[in-house]
Parts: C-alpha cells; sequence; structure tokens
C-alpha cells in the first residue's frame, strides 16, 4: 500500500519534471533530461523491488547489483581480461583491419567488386555468431576460438561499408587529382581513402558491439572457467542474478565506452566533414 | 546478367576452395581411420567423406540438409524442418511484437517532446550495449515464473530487433519536410491527417530499410535464447547439441539453414516493399 503511493508519487512528480526538463532547449537541459530519467528508472526499480519483496532471483534491486559489483570486482576484472582484452580487441582489430585490406585489394577489379560486395552484404546479414561451436571445435576451448569469432562477424561490415565508401569520390575530385599527374596510389592514399573514412568509421562503430556481441555468445559454446559470456551463462543457471547484471553493466559500459571513443576518434580524423561544421 | 556472373564466379570459387580445404583440414582423422597401405589418393578422398570431419565438404552439408529436411515427418525431432520451422516462428513472433512496440515508441517520440527529450539518447546509446548478452538470464528467469516454449524466445527476438525499428520510424516520421507540413497547415489539416497523408507515407522509406536490419536481429535473438535452455528445440538447439556431440554434419547444416532463413528473411521484406512500391505507383 505504501509502496504503491511512493511510486505513484515518483511517477507523477518524475514525469512533471522531466516534461519541464524538456522544454528547455538549451545544452545543459538536453543532457540533463535523459539523465534524470535514468535515474528515475533506477529509484523506480529499487524501491519497487524493496517494497513489494520481489524475489532476488527473478530482479535483484539495483543496490544489490552495485553490491554484487564492488564485491566482484577481481572476477569481473579476470572476466574482462579474458573477453574484451583476448578476445574482442584483437578479433576487432584483425576483422576490421583485413575488411578494411580486402575492400583496398578488390577496388582494383571492377569485375571482383561486384562480384564479392553482394555476396559480402549477404553474409553480413546472416546469423554469423552461429560459427561459434564450429570455431571452437577448430581453435579449442580458449580465447582463440572466440577471438576467431569476432574477426568473421566484423569482417564482413567492414568489407562492405569500406567497399562503398572507396566509391564515394565524385567525379569532380577524381579529374582534379588527374590534373595533379597523380597515380592510383597517390589519388587512393590522398583522396579515396580519406573520403571512405566516415564509412570506415561507421563500419567500427557497428563493429565494436558486433564483437562484444561474438565473444559473449561464443562462450555460452564451451569455455575455460572465465570469460564475461561463461560468467552470464553459468550464473544465471544458478540464479545468482547480482553478479549476471553486474556483467551486463560491464559489457554495457564497454560498449558504450569503445563508441565514445571511436566517435572523438572520428570527429579528429574527419573532421573537414560536413557533418561537423 | 552482368550483375550475375560476378556473383557466381565469386561462389563457384569460395565452394571450390571449400572443397580443398577439406582435404588437408581432415587429413589427420583420415590418416588415423585408415590402414598402413593406404595411398595418399586413398586419403585425400576419405577426407571427403568422413562421419565427424573437422570441415564437411559442401557435398556432405547438402546430402545431411536435403536428408534431414525430407528424410524425417515434420514434426519429428530429428527434422531439421522440425527446428527450423520452431527458430522462425520464435523469431517472427518477436519480430511481430517488436514492429508494433517499434512503430509506437516512434510516434510517440515524434508527438510528445517530453518522450523525444527523453528516450531519443537512450535509444540512440542501446546501439552501443551488446543487448543480446541479457538473453541467458531473461529466458532462466522467464522460465522460473513458468513462462517457457516460445514467448522468452520470442521476447529475445523483440528486444533485438525493437531498437532499428524504433530508430528508423523516428526518422523516417521526420523525413518530412517543413514546407509540406506548413503546406497541410494552410490546408487547415488536423494532425492526425498529417500524420495520415504525409508523415506514415514518408516513413515508409526509412521502415523498409529498418526491417531489413532488425529480420536477421530477430533471426539471431532467436537462436542464442535457445541456447541456455538445455538445447531442447530450435536451430539454436541443434547447434548445441552438435557441438557437444561433436555433430559436425549438424553443426553446418543448422548454420546454413539459419542462413536461409536470413535470406528468406529479407527476400520477405524487400517482397512486402515491392508490393508497396506497385501500389503507391512505382516509387516508395
Amino acid at each position: 500500500m505504501i509502496t504503491t503511493l511512493i511510486l505513484l508519487i515518483s511517477v507523477l512528480t518524475g514525469s512533471a519534471a522531466l516534461v519541464l526538463l524538456a522544454r528547455n532547449d538549451s545544452r545543459v537541459f538536453r543532457i540533463a533530461t535523459p539523465v534524470v530519467f535514468g535515474l528515475l528508472m533506477l529509484w523506480l526499480w529499487q524501491a519497487a523491488c524493496v517494497g513489494y519483496h520481489v524475489p532476488f532471483v527473478l530482479l535483484p534491486p539495483p543496490s544489490d547489483i552495485g553490491v554484487a559489483f564492488v564485491t566482484h570486482i577481481p572476477m569481473l576484472a579476470a572476466d574482462f581480461r579474458q573477453t574484451v582484452l583476448r578476445a574482442v580487441i584483437p578479433g576487432w582489430l584483425i576483422g576490421s583491419g583485413a575488411g578494411l585490406l580486402a575492400a583496398i585489394a578488390l577496388d582494383g577489379s571492377p569485375f571482383l567488386r561486384r562480384g564479392v560486395l553482394p555476396l559480402g552484404s549477404l553474409v553480413s546479414a546472416m546469423p554469423i555468431v552461429g560459427i561459434a561451436p564450429i570455431m571452437v571445435m577448430w581453435f579449442g576451448f580458449d580465447w582463440q576460438s572466440k577471438a576467431a569469432v569476432v574477426v568473421l562477424m566484423t569482417f564482413f561490415p567492414m568489407l562492405v561499408n569500406a567497399g562503398a565508401g572507396l566509391v564515394q569520390t565524385g567525379a569532380m575530385e577524381a579529374d582534379l587529382m588527374r590534373t595533379y599527374g597523380a597515380g592510383y596510389r597517390t589519388t587512393l592514399l590522398k583522396l579515396r581513402l580519406p573520403s571512405a573514412m566516415p564509412f570506415v568509421f561507421n563500419a567500427l562503430k557497428l563493429n565494436a558491439t558486433l564483437a562484444l556481441i561474438g565473444a559473449i555468445v561464443a562462450e555460452f559454446f564451451g569455455t575455460p572457467i572465465v570469460g564475461m559470456g561463461f560468467r552470464i551463462s553459468t550464473e544465471a543457471a544458478r540464479l545468482d542474478l547480482g553478479v549476471v547484471w553486474a556483467e551486463i553493466v560491464v559489457a554495457a559500459a564497454v560498449g558504450t565506452l569503445s563508441f565514445a571513443l571511436l566517435s572523438l576518434l572520428e570527429r579528429a580524423v574527419t573532421f573537414w566533414h560536413p557533418s561537423y561544421h | 546478367m552482368t550483375r550475375i556472373l560476378p556473383v557466381l564466379c565469386v561462389l563457384a570459387v569460395v565452394i571450390a576452395v571449400w572443397f580443398a580445404a577439406a582435404v588437408p583440414m581432415n587429413w589427420s582423422q583420415a590418416q588415423a581411420l585408415a590402414d598402413d597401405n593406404a595411398t595418399w589418393t586413398d586419403l585425400a578422398e576419405a577426407t571427403q567423406t568422413l562421419g565427424r570431419p573437422l570441415l564437411p565438404t559442401p557435398a556432405q552439408v547438402a546430402t545431411e540438409m536435403v536428408a534431414t529436411l525430407v528424410g524425417y515427418p515434420v514434426n519429428s525431432p530429428r527434422s531439421l524442418l522440425h527446428h527450423a520451422l520452431i527458430t522462425a516462428w520464435e523469431a517472427s513472433l518477436g519480430f511481430v511484437i517488436s514492429l508494433a512496440a517499434g512503430i509506437a515508441l516512434a510516434i510517440g517520440i515524434v508527438h510528445v517532446r517530453t518522450l523525444d527529450r527523453t528516450l531519443m539518447p537512450w535509444l540512440v546509446a542501446s546501439q552501443a550495449i551488446p543487448v543480446l548478452a541479457i538473453a541467458p538470464m531473461v529466458v532462466v528467469v522467464l522460465g522460473n515464473i513458468g513462462l517457457t516454449g516460445v514467448l522468452p524466445k520470442a521476447l529475445i527476438a523483440g528486444w533485438l530487433s525493437f531498437f532499428p525499428i524504433a530508430t528508423g520510424m523516428v526518422k523516417g516520421l521526420r523525413s518530412s519536410e517543413v514546407t509540406q507540413r506548413d503546406l497541410l497547415h494552410t490546408y487547415n489539416a488536423t494532425p492526425t491527417q498529417i500524420f495520415a497523408k504525409l508523415r506514415w507515407p514518408a516513413a515508409l522509406s526509412f521502415l523498409f530499410p529498418a526491417m531489413k536490419v532488425a529480420a536477421p536481429l530477430a533471426l539471431v535473438g532467436a537462436i542464442v535464447a535457445e541456447l541456455p535452455t538445455g538445447a531442447q528445440a530450435g536451430l539454436g538447439a541443434r547447434l548445441l547439441t552438435g557441438s557437444y556431440y561433436g555433430l559436425t554434419l549438424q553443426i553446418w547444416s543448422a548454420l546454413l539453414m539459419a542462413a536461409f532463413l536470413a535470406v528468406l528473411a529479407i527476400a520477405l521484406v524487400d517482397g512486402a516493399q515491392a508490393l508497396l512500391v506497385r501500389a503507391r505507383g512505382g516509387r516508395l
């Protein structure tokens, strides 16, 4: 009864506050509005869980997730090292790099371009994570098989995006390069690769999320007793949901952080792009 | 023809390389099984027909797929079609849920300023979060409160495909130009009329590309959601049991079946789009 009252008052005052905040157009308010909404959601979650005595195995309150996070920091760090540092980052670098190189290699032959790019975009729409059991069979239970899944998942989006980006340059710019007497290599390095960069960064950002998903899901198919995907699946089965949520918080933080870093890098590399003016 | 021929050539090369790669990949296994006086041609031949090869050949996978697709009745758990239909059903149920929810939320965001300012940043941020990681927990928790079977998988599938649809629809509903909206204002059109005659038709050309992204995601969601329940049914279950027992043919045929379903989903969206284009007189 009292919980219902508290929740009702929170929802009403919270929405009133959000309506007022959303009216203002200044930068501070634009950032404050979603933050306040997030805090309101956390508060409602906490109040509802505690007030209605929601069983821990159904939905632990945020405070318990925080406690689980703090008490399990060494374990979370080990999982982070295994999954992110060993599988995600190398796999993402290799897959994206290989995709970019393949796109550049294809660029020389229109016939190959027209043959490979449609297949590439088809493959990037497919459920590639399913390849995980095969990779586990080929590369063993440890991080190597997860990195292999990440490589395969990140290769095709980069191939397709970079392939599309490389043909973005207009005839005007290409003509200008020719009047400078620039050969294929110079045109590629000075004109076409830089103008493909928005596409490349698009793929890099997309791949950052895909890489995390690939490594985590690949761990569902067999792993040594460490890793974020391993922890999520086993602790979920043991109903230790605090730890599961803590791992999800780590995964979300890694995802948003890498997205933010890539956006910063993108700004620095493609400062000339109209969208930044 | 100039579009199909390069694709066919590349496909032919891929399949040839696949056949050839089976020889070195399966060599040691073939050697272990063969008798001592087997020549290397015998061994090379043996690599193409092993029971549990490290890399099955395309021919083996195709034979296995045909055998498990038509060899058993549809309701038999040995039938690949049975599992494919289960996964397809979960994914399409989730897709329909996310389509309805995504469109509803987008309409809300476009029309209510508070929703726009509070939810839109979260929608954008959600693209950077590996939401699939919550799948095992959701399935286990829902199983605890008695929700098993199709629904938990459909919810995961819907959860994954929800974000591209919602963001695509918000973009689409906003894609009509101010001058067009102003024109409708001068006609004294009500907000409902502006929505029905301008915003919604304009949004459809964004909805279809979003659906093409979302439909394969729903499939991935359904497959991954099938993993934590002890692999009862569906393509995810085929992958997991295949991985437990080293049944490589089963893994590869489930994988190809999933790829086929993804192609089918995209083709269906394309078909719906073509119908709409025709109904609208040649443009989206």
